[in-house]
């Protein structure tokens, strides 16, 4: 806050200074640096390791005409594949569908989350019990639980089946995405509950305390003591899980298959890679998929500023 | 007070209910006989640990259960030890290549993991690690460790660093300064942490199918869909249920153990004002 | 024990904030210096630097006679009591107090012995199973201090430790830290914000304004011969009153009156001219009443109205409102800012006095004032320095 005063007067002096410490990094510094580097080296060693050539050979099959069915066609055409996937409708439905997918789950996850941890981290009964129940929809392998919807929305096999009168709920569209959404939504609210929660532990209670003696309601303390302190958990529930739900793909898969103009992208890039075996295609739509992600991920980082990880302002005190 | 509490206890009940109607029903199916099992009761009308029975008598099921647990807790404790090693450094130390390591954590997080399935296929093929536990572990850790890292470096910002210095000051080396100070106040953030990673670790399909050809190192998720019915046309629904409630067990038990430590108030008192 | 020297320590921020600046110090074995100086002017950097948890940019640190400038902090052997206490929140008091001991690898035994008597020193005895949570303010500080003095160090580095605390604890914490200081015997650097520590605690005090020193020296010396408007400023409470003033025909011309130069006064204004700033501090002032003749020739006297009048049982602080232009020089508003007063609204200058208590001035009377010219000091508005001074007794000036 002083900084002016203390550089205000002495300008040349402070510029020699300066440049001296600029081109001899002290001891400590260096120090400081080898240190960073030797603990973060092992974890940046595995994850190049693993990732480096899948990451590379998908993007560089993006760019080349390869369909396993018929491997002597395979040749490079550039930009060929995106043209091709940019401009085909199911695409974009899939697109749509995806984006609606992400948009609702989030912003639902998020209130309820935010709910939940409040209730997980300050019940006064049986916290034990409310953290563990409140985890175990995550918990619980996704392909199974995707399924056990399955079967309970399945008219006659299901107590949900004949919740609506008549009609099989996931054979329309509507209903279907609904149910998607829903089984999203209940398989991954704990995720965000437990990392709000993470959150919640950081608030000081004094903060609070100061907080309603000067008055505030509340929803005041909620808004102007909890949520600052709690960006940057926030931030890492809101990032991680908007990558995940982006990428929806095994509640798709097992409600519907994809039925009814229910396809996500990741369905459609699974469809082409796997099924498909259209090399080509699939790695361009991963490609896509991972740019839409990128995005995304830049405007939550930029939109919380210095609360992201790495940020040169807060971390250091 | 107890108006207080009753508040809660109604709270705790709807979050319950929220949560675990789902799995009762899971549960419910498994316990259904094969000739009940359709027909659409939330509470079966005969109760039978026939399917149980059943999942305990293949060595399959066993064996996919220790696969699980071994590769979840190993992968678990290794990208938790490397997280908090570079979360730490991020949040704390000043070098070049930070916001890099942070970009990279960040890509692999988000890249669609379905493309990266093939390449990891033929190189672990190639390097003989396809079908053995580093074969899944390896990209377990990958997996979770940008998790971590964004987790944990949160929490790492938190933490008063006058303490550390107080530590330094105390004739305490780095190395100890972070192993007797902070790390136990960053205790809530490793635990989080850990049960995430335990839980992406154990839910994983897609590197389980395809990463894996035999009981060696098959875990359960992928043990489930060569699930068969008792005879070769029964339905395997009552089976897949029932191995899903048993695999449930394992992290009921681990988020029971851990999440007593994710608890506020660990850092008050440190600092004045 | 140990003696400390800085010599021309500098400390650059990698972003380009210049903290300190050519700092240099010898402290002597044993010796308790005060570090002042208003909010942000690099006290906690420096003793960042001799702790050894900042680099140090250029100069050199020395300690018993050896360069310590590239020492890890633990090789230093000196403790410190940190701004905020930093007391490890998930150890308990008597492990908190304990933590360096065990890091030295002393026995178990040891270890306790050193604990209790520690804790009996500071009364902490009682508290040795809390956590620091379960603390007072009062009791978190001892801790801290705790903390410092079980291993016996070299040295005690000790910023701001005090400024937590309510007046009256503060009072009585200070009188812990000094018999504590006087016991071990042990070197001191200590930061502060406050005039009180600063006059009472130290041997010597070192005065800083945006990262250089501006006086060292006893207290009583920087109270009596204030090197510049800062120092003069910054030291005594209520503080000094600055108002502009002119010098010719062997007189000085300031809002209050016309005042002759006397013999001390014009030697050393032989080689000045134009705007002064005169400095008065209150208990230089008198009620022209109560001065007995024999001295009253010492000084001069003027007519002001009384604004407010407090009594303080021993004596009387009397305010007062001149008109006519205020004081101005940047060291001036530095020292306002600090003070957090630096727009009050107010037609003329503001003049405290410090009557002895038998003043019958009232609130509202139009007081006869007399004022001691041995006492006043005439600074430089252009670059601060006092005038006045004997030139051989500037140390440590920065111009
Ligand atoms: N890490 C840093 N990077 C850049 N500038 C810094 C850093 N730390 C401190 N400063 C600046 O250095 C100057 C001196 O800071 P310092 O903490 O020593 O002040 P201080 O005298 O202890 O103040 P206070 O009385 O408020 O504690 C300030 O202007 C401050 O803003
Ligand atoms: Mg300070």
């Amino acid at each position: 806050m002083t900084a002016e005063t203390a550089t205000e007067k002495p300008t040349t002096h402070s510029v020699r200074a300066q440049r001296k410490a600029k081109a001899r990094i002290s001891e400590g510094k260096r120090q400081e640096r080898k240190l960073g580097w030797l603990l973060c080296a092992p974890a940046a060693f595995v994850m190049i390791a693993v990732t480096a050539y899948p990451i590379l050979y998908s993007v560089w099959l993006s760019f080349q005409r390869f369909d396993l069915k018929f491997p002597d066609q395979r040749e490079f055409i550039g930009l060929g594949n995106y043209a091709t996937v940019l401009t085909n409708e199911y695409w974009w439905t899939a697109f749509g569908i995806t984006t609606l997918i992400t948009v609702v789950t989030v912003a639902v996850e998020l209130v309820l989350g935010m709910a939940l941890a409040w209730i997980m981290f300050r019940t006064l009964v049986g916290r034990g019990l409310v953290r563990t129940a409140a985890l175990i929809p995550y918990g619980i392998v996704t392909v199974v639980a995707a399924f056990s919807w399955k079967f309970a929305w399945t008219p006659d096999t299901g107590y949900l089946g004949n919740l609506f009168g008549e009609g099989a709920p996931l054979t329309e569209r509507a209903s279907s995405l609904a149910i998607i959404m829903l089984a999203e939504i209940w398989k991954t609210t704990p995720f965000m509950a437990l990392l709000l929660m993470a959150g919640l532990a950081l608030v000081p209670e004094d903060l609070l305390k100061a907080a309603s003696m000067d008055g505030a309601t509340g929803w005041q303390r909620f808004t102007k003591v909890m949520l600052p302190v709690m960006k940057p958990a926030i931030l890492v529930a809101l990032l991680f899980r908007t990558l995940d739900a982006f990428r929806v793909f095994d509640n798709i898969y097992v409600l519907t298959g994809g039925a009814n103009n229910t396809s996500s992208v990741s369905m459609l890039a699974y469809n082409n890679l796997i099924r498909g075996l259209n090399l080509g295609i699939g790695s361009t739509m991963s490609v896509l998929i991972f740019i839409a992600v990128a995005i995304i991920a830049f405007i939550f980082v930029k939109l919380f500023g210095t609360a992201a990880p790495g940020s040169d302002e807060g971390g250091r005190r | 007070m107890t108006g207080a509490k009753w508040r809660w206890g109604f709270l705790d009940l709807v979050v319950i209910v929220f949560a675990l109607i789902p799995v009762l029903w899971i549960a419910s199916l498994s316990f259904k006989t094969p000739a009940t099992i359709t027909d659409g009761d939330f509470i079966p009308r005969e109760w039978t640990l026939e399917n149980y029975r059943n999942i305990f008598n293949t060595d399959q099921f066993v064996r996919a259960l220790v696969n699980s647990i071994g590769i979840g807790l190993i992968s678990t404790l290794v990208a938790v030890v490397l997280g908090t090693m570079a979360a730490y450094a991020i949040a704390r130390l000043d070098f070049p290549g930070k916001k890099l390591l942070i970009g990279i954590s960040l890509l692999i997080a988000m890249f669609p993991q379905v493309s990266l399935v093939s390449p990891l296929f033929e190189i672990e093929r190639s390097i003989g690690l396809f079908d053995t536990w580093p074969g899944l572990i390896l990209p377990y850790i990958t997996f979770g460790l940008p998790l971590a890292i964004y987790t944990l470096s949160a929490f790492f910002r938190q933490i008063p660093w006058d303490l550390e210095k107080a530590a330094k000051m105390d004739g305490a080396t780095q190395g100890e300064a972070f192993r007797r100070v902070i790390a136990p106040l960053a205790a809530p953030g490793v635990f989080t942490t850990a049960i995430l990673v335990f839980i992406f670790c154990w839910n994983d399909f897609l590197f389980a199918i395809s990463l894996t050809s035999t009981e060696r190192s098959r875990t359960v998720p992928a043990a489930l869909s060569f699930f068969q019915g008792a005879s070769q046309f029964e339905d395997p629904t009552g089976a897949i249920s029932a191995a899903a409630v048993i695999i449930t067990i394992p992290i009921i038990l681990f988020v029971l153990f851990f999440q007593r430590r994710i608890v506020s108030g660990l850092t008050s008192g440190a600092v004045k004002g | 024990m140990a003696d400390i020297v800085l010599d021309k320590v500098t400390k650059a921020f990698p972003d380009g904030t210049l903290a300190v600046q050519e700092f240099n110090l010898e402290i002597a074995d044993g010796e308790f210096v005060i570090l002042v100086g208003p909010s942000g002017c690099g006290k906690s950097t420096t003793l960042n630097m001799i702790a050894g948890l900042e680099d140090i940019s250029s100069g050199e640190l020395r300690i018993d006679g050896q360069r310590v400038n590239d020492k890890a902090p633990r090789d230093r052997d000196i403790a410190m009591v940190f701004q905020s206490y930093a007391l490890y929140p998930n150890m308990t008091v008597r492990e908190n107090m304990a933590f360096p001991l065990k890091l030295a690898k002393l026995s178990r035994e040891e270890i306790d012995r050193k604990v209790d008597e520690a804790a009996k020193v500071l009364e902490l005895t009682a508290l040795l199973d809390r956590k620091p949570a379960n603390l007072s303010g009062g009791q978190r500080q001892r801790v801290a201090m705790g903390r410092a003095i079980v291993r016996s160090p070299k040295a005690f580095l000790m910023d701001e430790p005090l400024s937590n605390l309510d007046a009256k604890l503060r009072v009585q914490m200070r009188t812990v830290v000094s018999r504590l200081q006087k016991r071990l015997g042990t070197t001191t650097v200590y930061v502060t914000h406050d005039q009180t520590e600063a006059m009472t605690l130290g041997d010597r005090v070192v005065i800083m304004r945006a990262g250089a020193i501006q006086q060292v020296g006893e207290p009583q010396e920087l109270y009596d011969h204030p090197n510049n408007l800062f120092v003069a400023g910054f030291i005594g409470s209520p503080s000094m009153n600055f108002l502009p003033a002119t010098v010719s025909d062997g007189s000085l011309h300031t809002s209050l009156g016309d005042f002759p130069l006397g013999e001390r006064l014009r030697s050393r204004l032989a080689d000045v001219s134009g705007d002064l700033i005169v400095g008065i501090r209150p208990e230089h002032f008198e009620d022209a009443s109560l001065i007995e003749d024999s001295i009253r020739q010492r000084g001069a006297e003027f007519e002001a109205t009384a604004d407010l009048v407090e009594s303080m049982g021993s004596d009387k602080y009397v305010y007062f409102t001149v008109e006519g232009e205020k004081a101005s020089a940047a060291e001036l508003e530095e020292l306002a800012a600090d003070a957090g007063s630096g727009d009050l609204p107010s037609s003329g200058s503001n003049l405290v006095c410090r009557f002895s208590a038998e003043s019958r001035v009232k609130e509202g009377d139009t007081a006869r004032i007399w004022v001691n010219l041995d006492k006043i000091h005439l600074f430089d508005p252009s670059n601060g320095r006092n005038v006045t001074l004997h030139e051989g007794r500037s140390s440590g000036v920065s111009a």
